[in-house]
């Protein structure tokens, strides 16, 4: 968590190596996942152990409901038979705790779904390539706050099965759902530990005037 | 301040709706014109002969303009061909590559090419193929009409693929999707309706242009269907027939201008519905 502009989204794309898109980007220290160095491995082996799901939704528009969520498979050239795709469809449409909603209207677009189920579909999407970690970039920041619980209660029950890291500027959501949380501020991470204590008893000054309000 | 009084005001403001009204009809008056007078003159001779048959030598009546037909398809079709992948190709590459040197020059020469007169793009046709290959063809027409068609082509596919989000790229990247692929199936779908609209739009300007042919495909009285022989064309032989002294082939020449008009205005319709149909929404 941090204030808009401190340098959250930056640090998480790190993680996945989004921020390479960029050009002229760089990156200096190493990040690992179970021992193995991310940027020795290569981008699109990394981006599929480790999913991404956005600020805004952003489903494959000229995809139905049920080829959005095994997306990653069709456009990788992943062969799947018919029963497969079906059951992963639904398989992670239900731990995305959408399918009871969209299951009679699995060939529809998924631009036709509201914005809390369109990121639901996001979160299915990249469920359904068994990701070791989940990076949430400020899941719920364009949606309303009905939409939002539904995302936050997912969270909750996804958070035993797959690593997430949840980037928010909203520091009663990084309460609410989070085990270990992290401040930055200034492109600078200014203290981490587990949310249990941070919430109660900041280390840092900084961090103590950002959870009582006094900026951000 | 005086406020000029509201009569005043309302009176203004109905002298240039009418204004307007009538600009508008004016620009569009000259098209109603122009099929009220081609179907009027062209219509008459329109039949099923018309339209299967080959021309008549001067002084027997009748005859038709298939050998034209054919021949318009055939150079559409060689046109198509060379220029639809070089085009969408190149138009990945802009919108991909907005900065940088090569982009730059590319943006540079794709201006330059489409102001480039089609008469001497039928020169240049005219020396790489005719010349060298030592006769006329519907192959160096086509060329020549897909240099025309090229620059229609990579813009409409450039402007089209900017406008799709940069969230789409990010969706498919961050599912370990590679670039090629990416581009590939992920955002030329999305771009589909706007690169086919950029293609039959540039398909129906090339359609009726004649200078770039006259050189190339020159034109020929007979079926012909071999891409190294000559070819005729509609508009070479509405030039041919509306240029020679006969009263007979004048007639036909209206026919084949109302033949080029319908196909044109058809391929502008079909443009339309097709925009429509395969429009994405994001």
């Amino acid at each position: 968590m941090g204030p808009s502009g401190c340098g959250k989204t930056t640090l998480i794309r790190c993680i996945n190596r989004m921020h390479e898109l960029i050009p002229d980007a760089r990156v200096s220290g190493k990040i690992f996942l179970d021992h193995e160095d991310i940027y020795a491995t290569d981008p699109i082996i990394v981006r599929r152990q480790i999913g991404m799901v956005f600020q805004k939704p952003n489903p494959f528009p000229t995809m139905s409901i049920h080829d959005n969520v095994i997306a990653g498979y069709n456009l990788n050239g992943i062969p799947l038979t018919k029963d497969e795709k079906k059951k992963i469809a639904e398989e992670s449409l239900r731990k995305a705790a959408l399918w009871e909603e969209v299951k009679e209207s699995l060939h529809r677009k998924g631009t036709f779904l509201s914005g809390g189920q369109q990121q639901r579909l996001c979160i299915a999407r990249a469920l359904a390539m068994g990701p070791a970690v989940l990076l949430l970039d400020e899941p719920t920041s364009a949606l309303d706050p009905k939409a939002t619980s539904h995302i936050e209660e997912l969270i909750v029950q996804l958070k035993d099965t797959v690593s997430i890291i949840l980037v928010t500027h909203n520091m009663a959501q990084a309460a609410r759902v989070s085990d270990f949380a992290a401040f930055v501020y200034l492109g600078e991470l200014v203290e981490f530990g587990p949310s249990g204590r941070m919430f109660t008893a900041p280390k840092d000054k900084r961090t103590e005037a950002y959870l009582t309000g006094k900026f951000g | 301040m005086k406020e000029p009084s509201i009569r005043r005001r309302i009176l203004y403001d109905k002298f240039f709706k009418m204004i307007i009204v009538l600009l508008t009809f004016c620009s569009i008056l000259p098209m109603f014109f122009i099929l009220f007078f081609i179907t009027s003159k062209g219509i008459s001779v329109i039949n099923w002969r018309f339209l299967t048959h080959l021309p008549k030598p001067v002084g027997e009546m009748g005859g038709g303009i298939s050998n034209a037909i054919i021949g318009t398809l055939m150079l559409i079709g060689i046109s198509t061909v060379f220029s639809v992948p070089v085009g969408i190709l190149a138009g990945i590459f802009l919108s991909e590559n907005r900065k940088g040197k090569l982009a730059s020059l590319t943006r540079l020469c794709v201006e330059t090419l489409q102001g480039i007169p089609s008469i001497v793009i039928g020169i240049i046709a005219y020396i790489w193929l005719v010349i060298t290959m030592g006769s006329f063809s519907a192959l160096s027409g086509g060329v020549a009409l897909g240099l025309m068609m090229l620059p229609v082509i990579i813009t409409a596919t450039e402007e089209t693929l900017k406008l799709i989000p940069e969230s789409l790229r990010e969706a498919s990247l961050a599912l370990g999707v590679s670039y090629p692929r990416t581009i590939l199936k992920v955002i030329l779908p999305a771009g589909v309706s706007g690169i086919v609209t950029g293609i039959l739009l540039s398909i129906a300007r090339v359609a009726g242009e004649t200078a770039p042919l006259l050189f190339t495909a020159f034109g020929s009285p007979y079926m012909n269907l071999n891409v190294l022989k000559p070819v005729n064309s509609l508009p070479l032989m509405i030039f041919n027939y509306a240029t020679s002294p006969y009263p007979e082939w004048h007639t036909l020449a209206w026919g084949a201008s109302f033949i080029l008009i319908v196909l044109v205005l058809g391929l502008n319709l079909f443009t339309k519905g097709v925009t429509r149909r395969w429009k994405v929404q994001f």
